[in-house]
């Protein structure tokens, strides 16, 4: 199962944990079970059917390029990150 | 004193690694090379935009009847012109804020949110004509008490920007109440109470820097072509022609495919060219004239109207053992994101405690609208302002501690496997290469050598970044190639890219040629900035290449009769196994027209991989005790590039990021009048350095191979322009003793240190 890192501002939504394991496929069946876990968690994640535009999901400390379909693997560490551009 | 540049190479290649005369060269030194200015198309017309004197206003009403009957005058276009005008908020929806902001910042609807915003645009028959039609637009406006300091705009009471329609986001918790705080973000790692709790030592102070311009000697210019058939075609002065593509086509509410944009020669960015102005702006102004038009900014418009960097203003505090490891570490930023949301608060955010091994952290960011132009990105955007004062905290806690800090950083510094305060681990990386470097410098080594002077050290961090690129490569008779990208080369990238095409196909560099394309004539490329061309391009030149090594592999194979994979590529020749058959590049090349064809390569991709990349300064500087005067006396910088592709122009950009940042560090600030009027809207008065100003900036490459990239590449040109802030004044508090938290550190404020006792 996939570890997850809950982000400091959500871990109120998640009664202070702030890492737990999930089973998904991709990021999207992640979000699910997490949400499954802690209702109301993937509003917070996800606007409009995709990741929040201020957000990034780093799977494997990769910057997932897919965003909701991106793989993860049965071991992955996933972490919701800002999204950042550059000069 | 040494002075000669250094590169500590870990691996060597053919062709990446040297140093070989840019292709661009000789267009460029003998003035040929063609700029947007440059630009003379049949029945061009001229434009000029009308800006708001008003830093905060209603725009009551705009009236263009009297310039319109000015003889010569062609089109006026205001807001009214734009598709937002006549959509409604329904029709938006949940895009109606994003869309209004959007196209806001092209021409205001019904606010001025700084001065300088757009208002209405003119096209003439020439320039003269278009300036006196400006003059002859009514505005009325209904002026409003305007909030410049990012402080001011966060508390309740202060101005609304944005009456209601701004509400502060955190993670998807939107308050109730407007205000000027966009959005809010924070992250922790570990326990931090409990990590100053086990501190000796603990630093904390407040710092603030100032809204600063990249300063690129050519202003923004756009030459629009709406045609008849609905085709517009643009050439213009940016980094990103894609993004420039995609965000006209939004904005005008037309197919993307009817935009081509052409990106001219450009001269220079540093990221604010990611952000552009004109060019929807122009477009609406042929279409209505039916005519191609050319809008060109002069400087002033430049400082008024186009995004500088972000003021800040950071509290910062961090502890640590007399072991001198750090224990705990916090950081708050408050940045002015100017007159529309999305400042870099976050990007300073995650560089913040980049450099250092944590177990416990925390960073919050706000980002905040005040009355200034919308900030733009400018080299590691958000990253010096947090490095101006996490780095000096750094500096202070060695003070208390009594330990030299060089081997501080060396004691916390993070490397491989290290967890970030956001969470992520590091790859490989080369921060303790570098820190040694500068341990082991010369000029690390050598004694001050006189009174008033000091020494500081800072480091740096930029994540870099992948994105979108492509590339294509075509195999020309001859054996020569043409590398067409959608990179504009700001740099020297067309050479860093041929090189590693060079590299992969085994051929020479001088038998590549790189051009840069429209966006009809190439794949999307992501913009150039971030450090990711060299990296991102790069790879999409490899992979053309391999697809060109593949393809000829095949065609040798069907020449001669046999399995392609009996054959194999090796340095630009092509061999059977059996070592009896074999074509160079160019012998194969001048069969193929005979033998089935031409050859392209062709590549897109979204690499991951990308290297974080570090640097490490130290300056050595005099103050003048009488006028307060900072001096550089020396300044050495020291990076991990990875591999340097072409060490001259990684040498370049190194220098040139110190520069900038020592003119950030000392000079530039954007000086505002009470009305929110920025009064230095001129090279005379807006202070950058000058070589006059500087020694030479000496380099240092260390070399610490990415492993995400065929060749190690890291990218270059963010990381130095963020420890020259804090370096600086770290040097000038061991020389005056004076802790200077707010940039910039100008005579004067030296002389108001010492007259204060601060």
């Amino acid at each position: 199962m996939a570890r997850v890192f809950v982000p400091t501002m959500l871990q109120a939504a998640t009664g202070g944990v702030k890492e737990v394991e999930v089973e998904g496929r991709n990021v999207r069946q992640i979000i699910e079970g997490l949400d499954d876990m802690f209702p109301g968690i993937a509003g917070r994640l996800i606007e409009d059917g995709d990741i929040r535009s201020n957000l990034a999901v780093a799977v494997d400390g990769e910057v997932a390029r897919m965003g909701l379909m991106e793989r993860v693997g049965e071991t992955a560490e996933i972490h919701f990150v800002p999204a950042i551009g550059g000069g | 004193m040494t002075t000669a540049n250094q590169v500590l190479s870990e691996v060597e290649y053919d062709v990446v690694g040297k140093r070989p005369v840019r292709p661009d060269g000789v267009d460029k030194v003998t003035g040929r090379a063609q700029y947007g200015a440059d630009l003379n198309l049949t029945g061009l017309l001229h434009g000029r935009v009308l800006r708001s004197p008003h830093a905060h206003a209603r725009i009551k009403s705009v009236d263009v009847s009297k310039a319109e009957a000015l003889p010569g005058v062609r089109a006026v276009v205001t807001a009214a012109d734009l598709p937002f005008a006549s959509l409604s908020k329904d029709e938006l929806g949940n895009d109606y804020n994003r869309f209004k902001f959007l196209s806001d910042n092209f021409l205001a609807s019904n606010k001025a949110l700084y001065r300088g915003h757009a208002i209405a645009a003119v096209a003439a028959d020439n320039a003269h004509v278009a300036e006196a039609a400006l003059a002859l637009i009514d505005v009325d406006y209904e002026v409003l008490e305007p909030v410049i300091d990012v402080r001011a705009a966060m508390q309740d009471g202060a101005p609304l920007l944005h009456d209601d329609l701004v509400h502060t986001s955190a993670m998807g918790e939107v308050s109730e109440k407007p205000s000027n705080v966009a959005s809010y973000m924070k992250f922790e790692k570990g326990d931090n109470a409990a990590g100053f709790a086990a501190a000796d030592v603990i630093v904390e102070r407040e710092f603030t820097t100032a809204s600063v311009h990249q300063g690129y000697i050519e202003p923004h210019n756009a030459t629009a072509h709406w045609r008849a058939d609905g085709q517009i075609n643009v050439w213009c002065s940016t980094q990103g022609a894609f993004v420039v593509r995609n965000i006209t086509a939004d904005v005008l509410r037309v197919d993307v495919s009817e935009v081509r944009i052409t990106p001219m020669e450009i001269g220079g960015g540093f990221g604010g060219k990611v952000a552009f102005y004109l060019e929807p702006v122009t477009a609406l102004l042929s279409r209505k004239a039916g005519a191609p038009v050319k809008v060109l900014m002069g400087r002033t418009e430049v400082f008024e109207g186009s995004g500088p960097a972000p003021g800040s203003w950071m509290r910062v505090k961090m502890g640590a053992s007399r072991a001198g490891k750090i224990t705990a570490a916090e950081i708050e930023l408050a940045f002015e994101a100017g007159a529309y949301p999305g400042s870099p608060v976050m990007q300073g955010a995650t560089c913040a405690f980049a450099c250092y091994e944590l177990g416990n952290g925390a960073v919050e960011g706000y980002d905040v609208v005040v009355n200034k132009p919308k900030t733009a990105a400018y080299r590691a955007p958000g990253s010096p302002q947090a490095a101006f004062g996490v780095e000096q905290v750094v500096d202070e806690l060695c003070q208390q501690l009594g330990v030299d800090p060089v081997e501080f950083r060396l004691n916390n510094a993070v490397k491989e496997g290290s967890r970030k305060v956001e969470g992520p681990v590091f790859q490989k990386i080369g921060l303790v290469e570098c820190l040694e470097a500068a341990r082991n410098h010369d000029h690390y080594r050598t004694p001050l050598s006189g009174p008033n002077q000091g020494r500081g050290v800072a480091s740096g961090f930029w994540m870099n970044r992948g994105f979108h690129s492509s590339v294509n490569i075509t195999v020309n008779p001859d054996g020569t190639v043409n590398l067409i990208e959608g990179s504009v080369d700001i740099g020297g990238s067309r050479a860093s890219i041929a090189q590693q095409a060079a590299e992969t196909l085994g051929i020479a560099y001088e038998d590549i040629k790189p051009q840069v394309v429209d966006t009809d004539s190439i794949g999307f490329t992501m913009v150039t900035g971030g450090s990711r061309t060299t990296f991102a391009t790069g790879w999409a030149a490899i992979l053309a290449a391999e697809d060109v090594k593949t393809q000829t592999v095949e065609r040798a194979a069907s020449i001669w009769e046999v399995p392609a994979d009996e054959v194999e590529y090796d340095s630009g020749v092509i061999r059977h196994k059996s070592e009896e058959l074999s074509f160079t590049f160019k012998d194969l090349a001048r069969q193929l027209y005979t033998t089935g064809g031409g050859i392209t390569g062709t590549a897109s991709l979204d690499p991951t991989g990308e290297g974080n990349s570090f640097g490490v300064h130290v300056v050595d500087v005099e103050v003048d005790p009488d006028t307060g005067k900072t001096e550089i006396l020396r300044y050495t910088a020291i990076q991990d590039a990875g591999k340097a592709v072409h060490p001259s122009y990684v040498e370049g950009q190194i220098q040139g990021g110190a520069v900038q940042g020592i003119g950030w560090a000392l000079n530039e600030e954007y000086y505002f009048g009470d009305n929110g009027q920025m009064m230095n809207s001129s090279f005379l008065d807006y202070r950058m350095p000058t070589s006059l100003d500087l020694p030479m900036i000496d380099t240092v490459i260390v070399e610490v191979a990415n492993p995400g990239h065929p060749y190690g590449v890291r990218g270059v040109g963010e990381v130095p322009i963020v420890p020259p802030l804090a370096a600086i004044a770290n040097a000038v508090e061991q020389a005056t003793g004076k802790r200077m938290t707010n940039l910039p550190i100008t005579p004067g404020s030296v002389l108001e240190a010492e007259w204060n006792g601060g």
